[in-house]
């Protein structure tokens, strides 16, 4: 009996490499969810060093600096990903998926950056569908990764 | 009708009529901005405006239903309820989108009154509109500002954004009532629109078509920020709404300098001041640009990991 011809797989991250990145995502989900105005309400600008989280103006600009890190993560990780491909690893539906789901969270991303420079002009309807559909990525965005985790843990 | 440059200029620097410049409607269509000129030397404050903006948008001011609901935290949530007080027409509300701030004082030692009609300067690039999570905050592409009252809910952010905390807040109205009103939203805010709807037919808004004085003027952005140069040198005055904020389409021309003005007022709730207001965006702005660069930098660094994987591979 033959065995199996491996393909190689992306290389993983480093453990460090996934804290980092963690804490990226954390902090634009965090800085996310501060573009609504809630963190006053709720007494978290309260807390001693969160007064920036009731700041719109800060906690936008932190999103963009973590949006630039994140974005170059990704498209490293994406050229990692292409180079298996191009060996011969056909990476899982649930891969696919997880992808899909960020490549929508950038392009949305990146729609709303443009759209938020002075020289460029989106109809109303577009921005509203822009945001609403970055803010729907996001949210699937947990449940993919978790879908993706246990298909690729399962190979 | 054809006009010269000089013609044109002249017309608008030195007659009486303004309120309409050729082509306006034609911009309009082409989703060209379009901006007003307030003349302050012409303005008398006899709040004829402030009546035919009442009158013109009473259709679109706030019907809430009460009681309202209870909101929480209760520290954190204060009711706005202007439906009680809805005759107030000295400060803005959501019943009074369009005010009169009457300044008194010296300059060059001669005293001066100045009378400034107040609302929405409808910003070219504004932070209501594009920092608003639900897209309810919106610009359109004839550089009018708006807000969906169907879709807002309250929160009040592109009231806390604004460099002139323009928006003001009904409670028990709007899209929060249908989903958490007890614990997000509060109501909509509301603002001048515009006129967008008379725009939209081919009328002036009701603030210019009313004024007697034909203190404002509408028209191309290109071309009202020539007539408001050409104004402020026949008076040897001052623009506001240039630069501000990165720009308006409100061009205020006063024959007093409007730091000297801004000193006199004092702001309020209700009652902006006339700061100079840098752009807010310039720091976002240049993170932009990092923002577009980072994407390539990831790929260029996938790129050469490869190449080094492969040729470490080829040495083994």
């Amino acid at each position: 009996m033959t065995k199996p011809k491996s393909f190689p797989t992306p290389p993983a991250p480093s453990p460090w490499q996934c804290r980092v990145m963690g804490g990226v995502i954390f902090g634009l989900v965090f800085t996310g969810l501060a573009q609504m105005p809630l963190f006053k309400r709720y007494y978290l600008a309260d807390i001693p060093g969160f007064a920036w989280t009731a700041d719109f103006y800060a906690s936008h600009r932190i999103h963009y600096i973590l949006a630039a890190v994140l974005l170059a993560w990704l498209m490293f990780r994406a050229m990692l990903t292409l180079g298996a491909i191009y060996r011969g690893w056909r990476p899982p539906l649930a891969f696919l998926f997880k992808g899909g789901i960020w490549m929508g969270i950038i392009f949305t991303g990146l729609a709303r950056v443009i759209k938020n420079s002075p020289d460029f002009f989106f109809s109303p309807t577009t921005t509203m569908a822009i945001d609403w559909a970055h803010l729907l990525f996001m949210m699937l965005l947990a449940p993919a990764a978790w879908i993706a985790r246990r298909s690729l843990a399962s190979k | 009708m054809s006009l010269s440059r000089r013609t044109f200029l002249t017309w608008i620097s030195t007659s009486a009529v303004g309120t309409l410049l050729p082509g306006t409607a034609a911009a309009a269509q082409r989703g060209e901005e379009l901006a007003t000129l307030l003349d302050l030397s012409r303005c008398v404050g006899c709040g004829t405006c402030v009546e035919a903006c009442r009158e013109a948008n009473q259709a679109k001011f706030p019907k809430p239903i009460k009681p309202f609901p209870t909101m929480y935290p209760r520290d954190r949530t204060q009711v706005a309820d202007w439906s009680e007080k809805q005759h107030v027409d000295n400060r803005l509300t959501p019943y009074n989108w369009l005010f009169i701030q009457t300044i008194t004082g010296t300059y060059n030692n001669q005293p001066f009154e100045i009378h400034i009609p107040r609302r929405c300067l409808h910003c070219i690039n504004p932070p209501c509109a594009n920092l608003c999570p639900w897209g309810a905050a919106y610009k359109q592409a004839n550089g009018i500002v708006r807000i969906n009252d169907r879709i807002c809910l309250g929160g009040g952010k592109c009231k806390a954004v604004c460099p002139w905390q323009i928006p003001e807040r009904q409670t028990g109205v709007g899209l929060y009532l249908h989903l958490l009103p007890s614990v997000a939203g509060n109501g909509v805010m509301y603002k001048c629109d515009r006129c967008w709807n008379r725009i939209d037919q081919g009328e002036l808004p009701a603030c210019i078509e009313a004024c007697p004085y034909e203190v404002q003027t509408i028209g191309p952005r290109s071309q009202i920020l020539e007539a408001a140069h050409a104004l402020a040198r026949s008076m040897n005055g001052f623009i506001y709404g240039e630069h501000e904020n990165g720009g308006t389409n409100t061009l205020y021309v006063s024959p007093v300098p409007f730091d000297i003005l801004n000193n006199v007022i004092s702001p309020a709730p209700g009652r902006p001041h006339l700061e100079a207001v840098p752009n807010p965006f310039l720091q976002e702005e240049r993170l932009a640009r990092a923002v577009f660069a980072a994407p390539f930098a990831g790929l260029a660094a996938g790129a050469l990991h490869l190449l080094r994987s492969a040729s470490e591979h080829d040495h083994d």
